[in-house]
């Protein structure tokens, strides 16, 4: 058994493996299947400071080896998650991230200052592709990025990571402008703006037209980010996009991410996160690695 | 979990009949609930499919109509093959009956095949009507015979029974006096719809079997979100299928 512990941004997890914020709700409903103390911590789904009805149905559609989900940030508030969903999680052994949304700047900062230091970290969702006004548009501008990230910062009292947006031209000036405002991590990828048509009615099967398309069909998108990112910047990288197994997660920490998110495939499984988990020390024990933290960015190029 | 399937036959071309070993799943299975199947190929997520009955506590029978990829792929499962399945799901049907009158099921196309559970689950036996696009789309009349107080059945062309809606019988019995003391209904969206308002106007308790594309079947991705009156939104797979026809908005 290798040493798996990690630590991001001065946050301890037990091992490098989290949930990825949307697909995890509160994490109720997979703790019938598993204890979420396995996980190195656990990402919940976005909030906001006010609650989110989340756009009309049909809001998932599949596609090749991925899915489209046009959600739209659905949840019942911070406040509510406060009330009644964070005294259940702090039940588990595992560490607590809240993923944050919002319309406008002050909208993040809101629900940065309703949780307070309830939480061990705080992702900042400035790439969520289903949302009208915020969302990817706030993560796809360098000088936003910056400003939200700063502001956020400002009234965050636990550790900030901020979630980069896939749909841009050069990710690097992205995570370097994150990197300005004072985010204390990254987290890559957030999902590709996608479009799935059904060709007998020919309409969009998502009621919103577009959505963000994740599973094992980005993953090799979401490897070649996290490699430029760990490239521009120095900050700890969790990541993401089509993880599936302990192999998958392996590429990710070869290209540089300090730990993995999964996501999409738990959906299909509901036993991915621990599968990914074994996967990864199996690997490292394989290959004769005491700790995960040997193996973080030894990618070596062609 | 992976589930042996011991018995498969085709009702009618493209309909599937599978019977799967699954003491698991068996014992807990009630009326209304689901199976979310692990289809093979290409199909990346999973599908979900209404249980159709569980028997002697070890088995489970459900029916499915190749659609798309999915069910393609799953008709192709061959006897004794494991099948990955997660269920059974979602909440089901109350089936402890109000006061008043008999229970009544009003099923239509492939969405029948939850109510023959139900119908056999009920503590009284219920009127059944069943709506099919024609004679050759019918399949189970027998079964549902067995089940059923009193059966009726319309077809789109008159190929077999009324030619006409299943609501258009709803409709006459209820104008010619029959009490019922819950309807229970499962079909295409239409067909819930009047039957949910014919519920509300004759002062009837209504169950509605809802459908959406779904993703983890398990309430957590928040995908499959039916609209209700009070501008809430509830997850169809894990807080239904089964709601009430009062609290659903079926233009939402």
């Amino acid at each position: 058994m290798a040493d798996l512990k990690v630590n991001i941004a001065g946050v301890e997890w037990k091992n490098p493996v989290t949930t990825g914020s949307g697909t995890f709700g509160f994490g109720r409903e997979y703790a019938e299947y598993f204890d979420l103390s396995e996980l190195g911590a656990v990402c919940l789904k976005a909030l906001s400071a006010k609650p989110r009805l989340g756009n009309k149905s049909p809001r998932i559609a599949e596609t090749n080896d991925g899915i489209l989900n046009s959600v739209g940030l659905q949840n019942p508030g911070a406040e509510h998650f406060l009330e009644n969903e964070l005294d259940w999680l702090r039940k588990f052994d595992t560490k607590l991230i809240a993923n944050l949304c919002g319309s406008t700047v002050e909208d993040y900062v809101e629900v940065a200052e309703i949780l307070g230091d309830k939480l061990d970290m705080l992702e900042l969702n400035i790439s969520c592709p289903n949302v009208k006004v915020g969302g990817m548009a706030f993560g796809t501008d360098p000088k936003m990025v910056e400003e939200v990230t700063s502001k956020v910062k400002a009234a965050a009292k636990s550790p900030l990571i901020v979630k980069l947006s896939p749909n841009v031209t050069d990710i690097a000036e992205i995570a370097k402008a994150a990197e300005a405002g004072g985010a204390d991590a990254l987290s890559l990828i957030n999902t590709l703006l996608g479009m799935k048509i059904d060709i007998k009615t020919r309409r969009p099967v998502l009621n919103n037209n577009t959505g963000g398309l994740s599973g094992p069909a980005i993953m090799p998108v979401a490897v070649r980010m996290v490699h430029q990112v760990r490239q521009a910047v120095k900050l700890p990288i969790i990541g993401m996009g089509g993880i599936a197994s302990g192999e998958d997660a392996i590429e990710f920490l070869l290209a540089g991410a300090d730990a993995v998110a999964v996501g999409t495939a738990g959906i299909v499984d509901p036993y991915a996160w621990i599968k990914v988990r074994n996967g990864i020390n199996d690997y490292l024990d394989q290959n004769g690695y005491k700790s995960v933290k040997e193996i973080v960015g030894k990618l070596e190029l062609n | 979990m992976l589930c042996k399937l011991t018995y498969k036959n085709e009702l009618r071309p493209g309909l599937f009949n599978f019977i799967i070993d699954c003491p698991q799943i068996a014992a807990k299975a009630k009326p209304g609930q689901f199976l979310h199947v692990l289809c093979g190929g290409s199909a990346y997520l999973r599908r979900p499919i209404s249980i159709c009955a569980a028997v002697e506590g070890r088995f489970v029978r459900f029916i499915f109509e190749v659609r798309g990829k999915g069910t393609a792929e799953l008709a192709k499962a061959q006897a004794g093959q494991m099948l990955d399945i997660l269920g059974p799901l979602g909440n089901g049907f109350d089936t402890a009956l109000p006061g008043g009158g008999k229970p009544l099921l009003v099923g239509g196309g492939i969405g029948i095949f939850p109510l023959l559970m139900l119908a056999k689950k009920l503590p009284q036996k219920p009127d059944i009507m069943l709506g099919f696009r024609d004679e050759q789309s019918a399949v189970m009349i027998r079964e549902f015979s067995n089940a059923a107080d009193d059966i009726f059945i319309a077809s789109d062309d008159g190929s077999i029974g009324f030619k006409g809606f299943v609501t258009d019988i709803l409709k006459s019995k209820i104008a010619s006096g029959a009490k019922y003391s819950r309807i229970y209904t499962c079909g295409p969206l239409p067909m819930m719809r009047i039957a949910a308002d014919t519920a509300k106007e004759n002062g009837i308790d209504c169950q509605v079997s809802m459908e959406e594309r779904m993703g983890c079947g398990v309430g957590a991705c928040v995908a499959c979100a039916c609209a209700m009156t009070d501008g809430s939104k509830k997850r169809v797979c894990k807080d239904g299928p089964v709601f009430s026809g009062a609290e659903v908005d079926f233009d939402g």
